[in-house]
């Protein structure tokens, strides 16, 4: 057994009507995924500033993904359709400064899909681990 | 400072079999504010909420974080119990250490890890959580129906009978819509009038209902609970109150070519008019385009006959402003112009019609006393061929066609094939269809009767090209079934014509703020779960301007959108939803990007006076959130650019929080 294993850290937002639940239906069912992931309640994913997304790589976070409900079914109609736009953008311009595409992800879960939720989760986590520790946007100023 | 307090919940063994819960109250005691940590088994129950109550009081704590399941099922819990400890309740944050952590993960060590790290997430953003109280707003007890088509009238009737005032406002001089317009209804047959104008004279007749007829509404102002809404109504040169609808003007009036709507132009009526006998209000209308009188000044035959004296050449438009605490959007559909669709030859022949003129030609009060007979000379039509499906499902001609499906038109066509051979047994029918869609009750069972005992020939193909030859109409189409071309000289053609939102429907939805789809049908704030509320607060649907329905499938929505009215007019207050936007008006530079992105059109601008530092004042334009309306999505204040939106309890401070809480 590897002793060390490197362990990466998730970021997670999730929409409080669909994809929360989904994440809440995941522990219902007892449908594991690394504890690494960080669940952060936000009423839609339309909420998700990019800012937010840019302090957690800044403050050492290894990926982050942010969770909505489906197309055509956001608890606000449209929000998730903002969400999808503003984050191809953010999800680019990050991958310009070298913040792999890997390491962000916009996912689909619906209160339903609690297996995909922890499938979402489990292939998010090997693939950031995969590719290390992000350095790129690291705040050294913020490491103790 | 905040002093906050940290309960961590064992849920017997569910969060406890993973989490060392005392090592995680332990962890949490050292963070910024927490000025008390426990565990105890069971938070949630009595004993758990009255040890949270007790050290409100003997720590004099202005803020709890509870560790235990998901706020989606002990939030409000909790916030009862610190409003019991006279606490604000939005001062109560949950860290769900039971779905999202010990259920998930088997290892007590890193359970108990992950735990610490969401626990201190929940302190971080109690530590930056203000009180917050909803904010109320009365309720107008009086709802507006806008469109007096069944579905309208169904849902005024509705309300009424709840003892709820509502008035209907409806653009033609007669309220029945469509319906008024058909003569037997599937799946049962019975005749659409004998239904319908029961239900008109009730609306009439009904204490807490007012109609304005020929009206149409000019401007909608307010939010749920406080709408105002300017009504124009329309001239209609005859005072409504005095008419006693006996039609003398109408016999009297020299402008007899007026082409009539209510037959769609199969034949004339006169200039003053009384759309058909059984309308409601049964008052004479003068059209001001075909009046003499109102054109030249010269006539005046009507005035002359009325001996209640009811006709006034001078009146005008009047405008009523009114105040309602909900608006219902009834304003139904139309079927499409055929004017692009050369091929069915519809404008080249006057045999080539449509279903609706259709079912004026069969209705015993249309323009041929109900015998079936040709528009061109006469004639009793031998062979007459349906085509389905016209301008529907039609993906490849979106600039004339519709890509839905019209889902009515596949059941009127059986029940016209069906009458057809009923009334007429000698006559031939064809129908060309795509497919035959009958998923209604009792709608199979009526298609296949069609087929099965009155011997129409339904053919499964698309019909080319329509060709006027002589007396007949040459019908050149395909026979997919049996693989080959069929050519049928027809003496009739009927084309069941795609169905679309009524034209008015768009400026409308904007007044109203509510949204539309692609192809202008009112979207609803849920497809599913709330399919007859548009996402603007107070503004419901009922009946086909929110997709295509026949009449069972009206009447069910416009009843279920009177008990959402009903509902929310029973309110003496509306409390909100404190979690909303807000702008801070020093950082706003009214740059309107955070109105375009509100689905909910929550977002409004006021010029506000600003006292610059050199005494001066300057008037800047800034956003301003309508609370009632709001529904706290936070689209806003991601678009807006200077950082002056924020989200109420979920503030940019308090997420950031969070993440600089989880990545320490
Ligand atoms: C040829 C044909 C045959 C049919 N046969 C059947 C059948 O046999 N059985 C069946 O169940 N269904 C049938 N239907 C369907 C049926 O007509 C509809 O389900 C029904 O009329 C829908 O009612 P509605 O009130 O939503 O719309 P409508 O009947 O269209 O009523 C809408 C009303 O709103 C008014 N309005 C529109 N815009 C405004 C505005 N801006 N301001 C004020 N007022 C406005 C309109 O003037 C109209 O009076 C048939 C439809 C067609 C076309
Ligand atoms: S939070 Fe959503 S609903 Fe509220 S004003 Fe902003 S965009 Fe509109
Ligand atoms: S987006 Fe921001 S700056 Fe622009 S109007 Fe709205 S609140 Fe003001
Ligand atoms: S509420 Fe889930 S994405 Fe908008």
């Amino acid at each position: 057994m590897q002793v060390n294993e490197y362990k990466p850290l998730i970021v997670a937002f999730c929409c409080n009507w669909c994809s929360y639940a989904g994440a809440d239906l995941a522990g219902n069912n007892r449908a594991d995924y690394p504890a690494e992931v960080k669940i952060i309640r936000v009423p839609c994913s339309c909420r998700v500033n990019p800012t937010f997304v840019l302090k957690a790589f800044q403050r050492g976070a290894d990926g982050v993904i942010i969770c909505g409900c489906h197309p055509g079914d956001c608890h606000y109609t449209s929000g998730n359709y903002y969400t999808r736009r503003r984050m191809a953008m953010l999800f680019s311009m990050l991958d310009y400064l070298g913040i792999e595409r890997e390491r962000t992800r916009l996912e689909w879960v619906s209160a339903a899909e609690g297996a995909k939720f922890a499938a979402t989760m489990r292939d998010f986590v090997q693939k950031v681990a995969a590719l290390g520790e992000n350095k790129r946007l690291e705040d050294l100023r913020c490491k103790k | 400072m905040q002093r906050i307090g940290v309960f961590v919940c064992w849920c017997g063994s569910n969060i406890a079999g993973t989490v060392d819960v005392k090592q995680v109250a332990k962890a949490l005691e050292s963070e910024p504010g927490v000025v008390f940590s426990t565990d105890y088994q069971y938070m949630c129950s009595k004993s758990g909420q009255d040890m949270i109550k007790d050290a409100v009081r003997d720590h004099r704590l202005t803020g709890i974080v509870v560790c235990s399941c998901s706020p989606r099922m002990h939030e409000a819990t909790f916030r009862k119990t610190a409003s019991a400890a006279g606490l604000n309740p939005y001062m109560v944050e949950i860290a769900n250490v039971r779905e999202q952590c010990s259920w998930v993960h088997k290892d007590i060590i890193i359970g108990t890890q992950k735990a610490i790290i969401l626990g201190r997430a929940a302190v971080a953003k109690v530590n930056l959580n203000a009180p917050l109280t909803p904010g109320e707003s009365p309720v107008t007890k009086r709802a507006l129906v806008i469109g007096g088509g069944i579905a309208g009238i169904q849902t005024a009737l509705d309300i009424a009978d709840a003892g709820f005032e509502v008035d209907i406002v409806e653009k033609k001089p007669t309220i029945g819509g469509k319906m008024a317009q058909l003569d037997k209804t599937f799946p049962t047959l019975d005749c659409a009038a004998c239904i319908l104008t029961p239900k008109m004279v009730d609306a009439a007749q009904h204490e807490k209902i007012r109609i304005f007829s020929y009206s149409e509404v000019s401007s909608v102002g307010g939010f749920v609970g406080n709408f105002t809404v300017s009504i124009r109504k329309k001239a209609r040169y005859v005072n409504e109150d005095i008419c006693t609808g006996c039609g003398a003007c109408v016999d009297k009036c020299p402008m007899k070519k007026v082409p009539n709507e209510f037959n769609l132009g199969m034949d004339n009526r006169r200039a003053i008019y009384i759309p058909f006998a059984q309308a409601v209000p049964k008052v004479a209308t003068i059209d001001p385009n075909a009046c003499n009188m109102l054109k030249n000044g010269k006539c005046g035959v009507c005035a002359k006959v009325c001996t209640a004296g009811a006709i006034d050449y001078t009146q005008k438009d009047e405008y009523i402003e009114e105040k309602y605490g909900a608006i219902v959007v009834a304003t139904g559909f139309d079927p499409i112009s055929l004017d692009k669709f050369d091929e069915y030859a519809y404008n080249n022949s006057k045999d080539v019609i449509t279903s609706l003129e259709f079912e004026r030609l069969t209705n015993a009060a249309g323009p041929t006393q109900g015998k079936l007979l040709r528009p061109s000379d006469g004639k009793h039509p031998e062979k007459i061929v349906f085509v389905q499906c016209v301008g529907s499902r039609c993906s490849s001609c979106s600039e004339k066609g519709k890509e839905y499906c019209s889902k009515i038109c596949c059941m009127y066509t059986a029940k016209h094939a069906m009458l057809t051979r009923d009334k007429y047994p000698d006559t031939e029918v064809y129908v060309f269809y795509i497919d035959v869609r009958t998923p209604g009750k009792s709608f199979d069972e009526f298609y296949r009767r069609a087929v099965e005992d009155y011997g129409v020939k339904y053919i499964k193909g698309s019909v080319g090209k329509i060709v006027p030859e002589g007396e007949k109409l040459v019908v050149q189409g395909s026979d997919l079934l049996n693989n080959r071309q069929v050519v049928i000289d027809a003496d009739l053609v009927v084309l069941a014509a795609a169905i679309e939102p009524d034209k008015s429907a768009r400026p409308l939805a904007t007044m109203l703020t509510a949204s539309m789809d692609t192809n202008d049908f009112f979207t609803e704030a849920h497809p599913k779960l709330r399919p007859v509320e548009s996402p603007t607060a107070g503004v419901f649907l009922s009946g086909a301007c929110q997709g295509p329905k026949d009449i069972p499938e009206t009447v069910s929505q416009a009843s279920a959108a009177a008990a959402k009215v009903i509902g929310l007019l029973s309110k003496d207050k509306l409390v909100g939803n404190p979690c909303v936007a807000s702008s801070d008006e020093l950082m706003c530079n009214g740059c309107s990007s955070c109105e375009r992105v509100c689905p909910y059109g929550a977002i409004t601008y006021e010029d506000k006076e600003f006292r610059m530092p050199d005494r001066t004042v300057r008037v800047r334009r800034v956003a301003k959130v309508n609370p009632a309306v709001c529904q706290g999505c936070g689209c806003c204040t991601v678009a807006c650019p200077s950082g002056a939106m924020d989200l109420r309890g979920f503030k940019n401070d308090q997420i950031m929080a969070e993440v600089d809480a989880i990545c320490k």
